[in-house]
């Protein structure tokens, strides 16, 4: 299985201490003040404004403007199921913000296709846009959505600048899609019995 | 409180005898003939603009779009594009046990999940003829009650917003935060809740519960008085929403809409009152009704359930009776687990509902109880096995949603952003 | 057992047919597809009935292939405080259509276009019969029918490059279209369809 992406060896350049404590200050300065592009569909949007609202709060972790225009947005926050009908416009979304970008995938609808394995549902956004960070939950509490982005903090922080591969736009491929078909086809196939109309078992 | 007139032009010929504009047909390059229904005749030069609001927009409350004909600011014709959010609801309720059901209600109208489980158990319990015991029925007018506050709190934070108010959003969403610590304490999720089971409920209520709920029934009007200071009489607020979006009682009743929608527009129709269910008419409460079915009257009518729907708590704490919360009826009801595990019939009760499901009866039944949007149906018809023939809902908001165009009409833009908002849609209901 | 029954029957005869009641108490009654538009004009506007609010429209497609689909209509008299149920049986092996009530009740619009983008039904004389809650273009079918698959006919990755290769922005209803810029925005091949005069014909929706 061929991946579509494939990260370069920075052996050739030593990272030395100017560029270490200047990756230092770039990571520093992207991670706390990412700007999220609240892409709101379902019940996990409440939680994600719930998260903005006063008790959980998420402008302490440097989330204080949200950038409804992806052009000034740094991360994705795909909060909710997507169905096809919208895949094309979260694609639209996504190739419209600026690098650097990330995208959190919060929910179990956005991770996976959560418990709508139907016609009508994109089984999971990676098939679409690639995720950094996944958050489970159906819909994830406030703490957890706060966690996966602290860890996308912690991503973030382990980023390079001598890296071009990691701020590298993916657009789709010739077949107008992200993943190879088979890879599609395998991270999207049905769970047990419930897919059966008439069986129980 | 000001009165704007606005006198335009429709570039778009003829208005038909109920005053909305008739479609105009698009013809290309003069090649008719053929089929009179396929016929266009285009508007060459038009100097209107077409505006796509959303899906993806902070104002429209969720994945709507909004196909907008500008002329200037004023809004000429309005289109709404719904199923952005489509999931198949309702082809997935026929592959589910009407217990694995309740799960799925609680992602239609994610606002006020607690109504959403009541309204799909009732309809459940109505196809097989069961009656809930006394307790249930309380705790079902509670969990719905809980859930009116929720959803107008929603509702009020997110208007403000849209119409520039931010604070509002705040005290509204603190609200609703100790509510879900109830929700919490009461079924383990502050949002998808699966609260009810057919026949009963999922647990009984703890007991931090009812005082909990009592000290909100106390606090919760101070809030509610609060944002009433900062809104109601407000120049702003009640420039923005006078005479907005005015929809007449014969439009509202001929248009289908239901809930706080009809209501502001004069019509006093509330499912609590006139067809009963949870025995609602034994309780004590008003219903509000608007008269000018304007953005402001439909912001009254839901500040003013919200203080009813408190009333209702304190009754319903008041009157909460002792007794086991589901029915006594094992075919229905899984027994206990440590029963199950040492009983032999318990045990075969337990596997046959949880393998197969609880087997309805030949036939359908539809109960619309009132949601906060409006009027949400349950419409299940069975043809005798576990799993629905046809689970069908019944949306107040993609309804609601459907009036849209005709309010719009002759608007400025600004006042769109406000009528969508006072429309009060949840996407995952209007889209199912 | 709804009085509005009898009088149904005193006034359009062998049109009604069956009666029931459900097991909600409602009443139901079976109207021939002919007489729809009559039989709810009449219901809407008749003293002593006034059926003045549609509560809902939707069809019910059973497991028994024999049957057929039935269209189901909610309706209720506000000042009376009544429900009436009426259904039309739509069978299989003719053409699903039937007049639509639209000019009676406006809040039958999105709902009988909705009726038709998940079971089919055509409703004769609605202003602007398209997808609702699928995107125009959608090429499977109709969702709720009975022998459409739960997960969708095409693979998952084919329903993605679907999906993406759709249009976000894309007007396809006749009101958008009469707005000159956005004819100009449709594919060549519709532009060639719509000059012609018909509609395009996908795969599995006729």
């Amino acid at each position: 299985m061929k991946r579509v992406l494939e990260t370069t060896e920075v052996a050739g350049q030593s990272p030395n201490w100017l560029l270490t404590r200047l990756d230092d200050l770039v990571n520093w300065a992207r991670a706390n003040s990412l700007w999220p592009m609240p892409f709101g569909t379902a019940c996990c949007a409440i939680e994600f404004m719930a998260t903005a609202a006063s008790r959980f709060d998420f402008a302490r972790f440097g989330m204080e403007r949200q950038a409804f225009s992806p052009r000034q947005a740094d991360v994705l926050i795909c909060a909710g199921r997507l169905p096809f009908k919208l895949a094309p416009v979260i694609r639209r979304v996504y190739d419209q913000m600026p690098q650097p970008k990330w995208v959190i995938s919060m929910g179990a609808c956005a991770s996976t296709g959560g418990i709508f394995d139907n016609y009508a549902m994109v089984q999971g956004i990676d098939t679409i846009v690639p995720v950094d960070v996944y958050v489970p939950g159906c819909p994830p509490r406030p703490e957890g959505l706060l966690y996966g982005v602290l860890l996308l903090h912690k991503k973030i922080k382990g980023e390079t600048v001598l890296d071009p591969e990691l701020r590298r736009e993916q657009p789709l491929d010739d077949k107008g899609l992200r993943l190879p078909p088979e890879r599609i086809d395998e991270i999207s196939e049905p769970f047990g019995n419930s897919v059966h109309q008439f069986r129980s078992a | 409180m000001s009165k704007r007139t606005v006198e335009l032009e429709l570039a778009t010929p003829g208005l038909d005898a109920q005053g909305r504009p008739a479609r105009v047909p698009l013809t290309v390059g003069g090649t008719g003939g053929g089929d009179v229904a396929g016929q266009l005749a285009v508007e060459p030069g038009s100097e209107h603009m077409l505006l796509n609001i959303g899906p993806q927009h902070p104002a429209t409350h969720g994945v709507l779009r909004l196909v907008v004909e500008l002329d200037g600011e004023v809004v000429v014709r309005c289109i709404p594009h719904v199923g952005y959010l489509h999931s198949g609801f309702e082809k997935l309720g026929e592959y589910r046990h009407y217990n694995q059901i309740i799960p799925l209600t609680d992602r239609t109208d994610y606002l006020s999940p607690m109504a959403n489980n009541v309204g799909f158990a009732l309809a459940a319990e109505r196809l097989m003829g069961i009656a809930i015991t006394p307790r249930c029925t309380v705790l079902r007018v509670i969990a719905c009650e809980m859930s009116r506050v929720i959803s107008h709190m929603v509702w009020l934070g997110t208007t403000a917003i849209d119409l520039g108010a931010f604070t509002p959003f705040l005290w509204a969403f603190q609200e609703r935060e100790r509510i879900y610590d109830l929700q919490e304490m009461w079924t383990g999720a502050r949002l998808t809740t699966s609260v009810t089971r057919v026949g009963g409920m999922m647990a009984d209520i703890p007991d931090a519960f009812v005082t909990g709920l009592r000290h909100f029934t106390e606090t919760f009007p101070k809030t509610l008085h609060e944002i009433d200071r900062v809104l109601t009489r407000n120049a702003v607020w009640v420039g923005r929403t006078q005479n907005v979006g005015v929809l007449r009682r014969e439009e509202a009743i001929n248009h289908s809409l239901s809930g706080p929608m009809l209501r502001a527009s004069g019509v006093a129709y509330d499912l609590r009152r006139d067809k009963p269910y949870l025995d609602y008419e034994t309780y004590d409460f008003d219903v509000p009704v608007g008269e000018h079915g304007d953005v402001y009257d439909r912001y009254l009518v839901r500040l003013e359930e919200c203080h009813q729907s408190n009333r209702i708590l304190q009754q319903a704490l008041a009157r909460l009776p002792d007794g086991p919360v589901n029915v006594d009826d094992p075919r229905v009801i899984l027994p206990s687990k440590s029963r199950a595990m040492s009983d032999m019939e318990a045990m075969i009760y337990h596997f046959k509902q949880v393998m197969e499901g609880v087997k309805a009866p030949v036939g359908e039944a539809y109960v619309g109880i009132e949601n906060p949007k409006g009027e949400l149906g349950t419409y299940l018809v069975s043809d005798g096995s576990a799993k629905p023939v046809r689970w069908r809902i019944r949306p107040p908001s993609f309804i609601n949603l459907s009036s849209l165009p005709k309010m719009a009409e002759g608007h400025l833009l600004s006042d769109l952003i406000a009528i969508n908002a006072s429309v009060d849609i949840v996407m995952g209901e209007v889209d199912r | 057992m709804n009085p509005s029954v009898d009088a149904l029957r005193a006034t359009f005869g062998n049109a009604i047919g069956r009666a029931v009641v459900a097991r909600d108490g409602e009443t139901i009654v079976t109207v021939g597809r002919d007489a729809l538009r009559e039989v709810m004009r009449w219901l809407r506007d008749s003293a002593g009935h006034s059926y003045d609010y549609l509560v809902d429209v939707t069809a019910v497609e059973y497991r028994d292939a024999e049957r057929p689909i039935e269209l189901v209509y909610f309706l209720r008299s506000l000042e009376r405080r009544v429900d009436l149920r009426v259904k039309v049986d739509l069978p299989k092996e003719q053409e699903l259509a039937v007049d639509s009530v639209v000019g009676l009740w406006a809040g039958a619009d999105w709902l009988e276009r909705e009726v038709y983008d998940m079971f089919g039904v055509t409703f004769r004389g609605h202003p602007d019969l398209r997808r609702i809650l699928m995107w125009e273009t959608y090429a499977e079918g109709y969702p709720l029918r009975k022998d459409f698959p739960l997960r969708g006919r095409f693979s998952r990755a084919e329903q993605v490059r679907q999906a993406l290769g759709a249009n976000p922005e894309a007007h396809y209803s006749m009101e958008e279209l009469a707005i000159a810029e956005a004819f100009d925005e449709l594919p060549e091949d519709m532009k060639e369809r719509l000059r012609r005069g018909e509609r395009g014909k996908l795969p599995f929706s006729e």
